[in-house]
Parts: structure tokens; C-alpha cells; sequence
């Protein structure tokens, strides 16, 4: 694989000014995403994966205060206009959004995957829909074009999602949470599809077995942290961080072991590891913050790896 | 079908079809014939004449035409203009929904009859007699309820997901309010439009009867009843007519509006 970034995502922070207080949704996370590279990021609901995905986008509502840089083929997203943002949606990145209540019932579903390529390309709607019909029959949906959202059944939603999100011809596609709601043979059938469309994908899941299938380098989200990337194979060959570990043993073919204890709140993250109390191998060090480090070709946050370089 | 639809449809159905089949199904409702003045209901003339010898049904089957006509156009207007105000104010917020929303309330704290009286009276007065002075008069209170709704559904539309899904794809925002958003506001904004005609219908007939709406001779209910309330006790058919066809206009339109209320609420009960 070339090591060209297509997306780097440096010391992002994203906080949420609420009632209830500033929640961290995300405290300085950074990666990167490489050409033609299928990368997952995986984390429990509430770690922030979600936010993420879409401050990438700027897609947050205005109680979000982003920090950090998100590099987009050398253009930091952060520091363009509104304007210039609207054209990088949807036609230099797309965007899959988690569940299948993104269509709006009352217009078809050919109609709104053509809207990327009227936005963007200024096609007619005609010649825009003659290109959809193409992408229908290739995620097989083919010939339902003039149907509505509710005549789709929660599988091929998700593939109208997918046809609109790749109508365009983007970049680089983020897909948020691909698999939810859906049972485990419409699933496997996500990770064909996804791997049918042969593109630079950024997908975000807390589904471990779609992960385990579809990714070519994982990272691990926790508590709007990232605890550690690798790539996919030695993730789930012998995973580093402890909540790695955890993840992977709390899945049925591994013992079905769950992690003790809960996810903190956003609001009020504990000082030092974030993982600590719920850790069965947390010492006197995991107090501090610890450092991401690096262990060969993979990054960990944890005080137990200490000994290799630091990002 | 509804019951309540299938009522109000029928009585309003049959109203618009007595204003279209004017020409053809009544006389001429300007013939003035004093020796037939104020006769009670027969055969020649079904709802009596009145005291100009004119036909009553004549004139109320013409007067269909100016109550409909001036009540859809009114309504019409009023829907534009409050929808678009109130999308505007919804989807946007900030400075201008502060705005709208300060304008929507003040005209919410003024009693809104008393408010077309006075303006009716004023724009007679300014530009003289004319339909439009009674159409602007009833638009400016009128468009107050459509904005305020509109608003409201705006709000929450707002919030879908799909409204995200189409920035995420780069449309801009006022592509995504006119044809995302307004389009799945449609259905609510079709029943207060409804519920709304009779209000309207009710206010066109008021200023008439007050004097202040469409000046005789057009033939116009509440001005008919303005005209015939002298002969009340002698020639009652002169007030009843016009009377009745105003309360089966408004009450078709109260059972339009409630029963596709009950239909749309079903559909979304089944939707969720």
C-alpha cells in the first residue's frame, strides 16, 4: 500500500457546550487515513465515534467548539469558508450516515442520490438520474429508483444510503455505523457491498465482526480517546491496549466476557487513563495521562507499552 | 374514508358546484322587479325575493362564487406568505426567528376581528370600496396562524437526520429547506388551511354584514343578511338563506379540516 494520506486528523477536540456542563466528546484524537485504505475506527456508544465522523464533515451544530486540524489533501477543512466546505461534501468526501431514517419519506430515492451530481456537477436531473440507474443495478437495487424510502426494507436503505453517498464520485467515504439494525446476514452482506464499492473508506462501528471482515487498520475509540490503531489482522490476532483486550473477549466467539463497570461521563472524564477503574491490570502509573505510543507499526495508550516512542 | 371528510367534502362539494353552475342553474341576481318584492318562497323563486324583487337563490348561488373565490384567495395569499415567514424563522433561528417571533406575537395579542374592522375601515376610507381592501385586511391577521404552525414544524423537521444527510452532501441551505423541508410540512399545513377557510369565510361574511366588506349590489352572504336584517320578522327568508349557506360553508370546511386531522394523525400513528 502506498503511504499517501488522503485524510490526517491532528489533536482533534470537540467539546459540546450543554446545560449540564462542557461534555468532551473528543479530546485530542489523531490519525490518519491512507489512499485506498479501508480503515475502522471502533468504540461503544457514547465514545465519540460519531462526532468524530462528523466534525470531520463540520456537520455539528453550533454548540460544538472543534480544535484541532483535520487535513484533507493538504487543505485544512477547519480554516475553509462555508462555502468551500459545501463543495468538498458530498463530492470530495461523502458521508453515510448511521440509520435509515436519513431519506426524506416524501421524495424518491433516485431522486435524492441524483442531488449530489445536480449540486455538483450541475447535471440535469435527467442525465443525473440515467447515472444513478447504473449505481442501483451495481449495489442491487436496480429498477427501484421511482420507490419511496418506506417501501425499503432497512438492508436496502442502507444501500440507497450508500448509492447516494457514492453518487458523486468521492474521495474518500465515511460510513457511520453501516451495520446497525441490521441482522447478521444482512451485515455480511454490508461488508461485501462495501467492499464492492473499492474505495477509501473511513467507517465507524462498534461491530466487531464487520470490523474483523472489512478492515484493513482499526482504531480504537474509548471515552473520545484513542487507545490504539493497528492493523486489522494483529488487532484481533493479539490485541495491546486493555481495552482492546476487553472488547475483543466480550465477543460470543471469545469467551463472551464482558468489561466490568461503565463507560465515564464526557462531562467529568476521570484524571489520568481514562480506562483505569475498569482496567484489571491498571498500577500506580495509570494516574498520569498516559502517551500514545508506538509499538512497531502500531500506536497504544496505555502505561504498560512505555518503553517505545511517543507521538 | 373518513366520515367527517366524506360530510364536509360533499356540503362544500355541492356549495362549489352551485357557484360554478351559476350561469346556468340561477337568474340574474342584479334584476330588480318591484312588483315581486318580499315574497315568501314558491315555486318561481325557491328562496323568496327581496325587497328590490330580486331572486334570493339567485343571489346566494352567485354569492357562492364571491364568498369562495375571496376565501380562497385570501387563505391562499395568507398560506404563502405565513409558510414561508415561519419556514424562514424555524429553519434559520437566531436574530430572525427572534424577530418573526416577536412580530407573531404581537399580532397574536390583538383580537384579530376588531384588527380587519379597523383596517377594512381605514383602507375604505384611503383607496374606497373594493374587494382587495377586505382580501388585504383579512391577510394581515391571517398569515399569523400559518407562520406560527409552520414554524413550529420546521423545528422539528430541522432536526431529522435526513436535513443532516443533505448537508453532508453539499446542498446549501436554503435548496434543503424549500425542497426538504417544506415538502414533509405540507401535510399539517393542508389541515390548518382547511380548519382555517372557515374562519376566513366567517370574517368575509362579518365585514359584510358590518357594511365594511363587498359593497352591494354584488351579491355577498353577510351583506345579504346586513340588507335583509330590517325584514326580519316580516320576510325571515332573506336572513335565513344566506345564513345557512354560511354556516354549511364553514361547518364543511370545521369537518374537512377535522376529519383529514384524524387521517394524517392515523398515518403518522401507523408511521411510528
Amino acid at each position: 500500500m502506498s503511504k499517501d494520506r488522503l485524510l490526517e486528523v491532528e489533536g482533534l477536540r470537540v467539546k459540546f457546550r450543554t446545560k449540564a456542563g462542557e461534555v468532551k466528546a473528543v479530546s485530542g484524537v489523531s490519525f490518519e487515513v491512507f489512499r485506498g485504505e479501508r480503515f475502522v475506527l471502533i468504540g461503544e456508544s457514547g465514545s465519540g465515534k460519531s462526532v468524530l465522523a462528523q466534525a470531520v464533515l463540520r456537520l455539528l451544530p453550533d454548540n460544538a467548539v472543534l480544535d484541532g486540524r483535520v487535513i484533507f489533501e493538504g487543505k485544512n477543512l477547519f480554516e475553509l469558508s462555508e462555502e468551500e466546505m459545501r463543495r468538498i461534501r458530498g463530492r470530495e468526501i461523502a458521508w453515510i450516515p448511521q440509520s435509515q431514517s436519513a431519506l426524506n419519506p416524501v421524495l424518491t430515492v433516485g431522486f435524492q442520490c441524483a442531488e449530489p451530481l445536480m449540486e455538483h456537477y450541475g447535471m440535469k436531473k435527467s442525465s443525473a438520474l440515467s447515472k444513478i440507474l447504473r449505481i442501483f443495478d451495481f449495489l442491487g437495487i436496480g429498477g427501484r429508483e421511482r420507490e419511496y424510502p418506506h417501501q425499503f426494507s432497512g438492508g436496502m436503505r442502507q444501500r440507497v444510503l450508500v448509492a447516494m453517498g457514492i453518487s458523486a464520485n468521492p474521495k474518500l467515504v465515511i460510513a457511520d455505523e453501516p451495520t446497525k439494525g441490521l441482522d447478521s446476514e444482512k451485515r455480511d452482506q454490508i461488508v461485501e457491498l462495501f467492499r464492492k464499492i473499492d474505495r477509501t473508506m473511513l467507517v465507524i462501528t462498534h461491530d466487531l465482526r464487520f470490523a474483523e471482515r472489512f478492515a484493513d487498520r482499526i482504531a480504537v475509540m474509548y471515552c473520545g480517546e484513542i487507545v490504539e490503531v493497528s492493523p486489522a489482522k494483529k488487532f484481533f490476532d493479539e490485541p495491546l491496549h486493555p481495552y482492546s483486550r476487553g472488547l475483543l473477549e466480550s465477543l460470543p466467539s471469545r469467551g463472551l466476557k464482558p468489561i466490568p463497570g461503565f463507560q465515564p461521563s464526557l462531562i467529568n472524564p476521570p484524571k489520568g487513563c481514562k480506562f483505569r477503574e475498569r482496567c484489571e491490570r491498571s498500577f500506580d502509573e495509570c494516574a498520569k495521562t498516559p502517551p500514545l505510543v508506538r509499538v512497531g507499526d502500531r500506536w497504544v495508550r496505555c502505561w504498560l507499552y512505555d518503553r517505545g516512542e511517543r507521538a | 374514508m373518513n366520515r367527517l371528510c366524506l360530510i364536509g367534502s360533499t356540503i362544500l362539494l355541492t356549495i362549489t358546484l352551485l357557484g360554478i353552475l351559476a350561469p346556468l342553474i340561477a337568474g340574474n341576481p342584479y334584476k330588480t322587479n318591484m312588483a315581486e318584492r318580499l315574497k315568501p318562497p314558491n315555486f318561481e323563486h325557491v328562496f323568496g325575493t327581496d325587497q328590490l324583487g330580486r331572486d334570493v337563490f339567485s343571489r346566494v348561488v352567485w354569492g357562492a362564487r364571491t364568498t369562495m373565490v375571496v376565501a380562497i384567495t385570501i387563505s391562499a395569499i395568507s398560506m404563502g406568505l405565513g409558510c414561508f415567514v415561519g419556514a424562514v424563522s424555524g429553519y434559520f433561528g437566531g436574530l430572525v426567528d427572534d424577530l418573526i417571533g416577536r412580530i407573531i406575537d404581537v399580532f397574536l395579542a390583538i383580537p384579530e376581528l376588531v384588527f380587519n374592522i379597523a383596517l377594512v375601515g381605514v383602507l375604505c376610507f384611503s383607496y374606497g370600496a373594493s374587494i382587495w381592501n377586505v382580501v388585504l385586511a383579512i391577510v394581515v391577521t391571517n398569515w399569523v396562524s400559518y407562520a406560527r404552525v409552520t414554524r413550529g414544524i420546521v423545528l422539528s423537521l430541522k432536526e431529522r437526520e435526513f436535513v443532516l444527510c443533505e448537508k453532508a452532501v453539499g446542498a446549501g441551505e436554503w435548496y434543503i429547506l424549500l425542497r426538504h423541508v417544506i415538502p414533509n410540512a405540507i401535510g399539517p399545513i393542508v389541515v390548518l388551511a382547511t380548519l382555517n377557510m372557515g374562519n376566513v369565510i366567517m370574517t368575509v361574511a362579518s365585514l359584510g354584514f358590518l357594511g365594511l366588506g363587498i359593497q352591494p349590489p354584488t351579491p355577498e352572504w353577510g351583506q345579504m343578511i346586513n340588507s335583509g336584517k330590517d325584514y326580519i320578522t316580516t320576510a325571515p327568508w332573506l336572513t335565513f338563506f344566506p345564513g345557512l349557506f354560511i354556516a354549511l360553508s364553514v361547518l364543511g370546511f370545521n369537518l374537512l379540516g377535522e376529519g383529514l386531522r384524524d387521517a394524517m394523525e392515523r398515518r403518522s400513528y401507523v408511521e411510528r
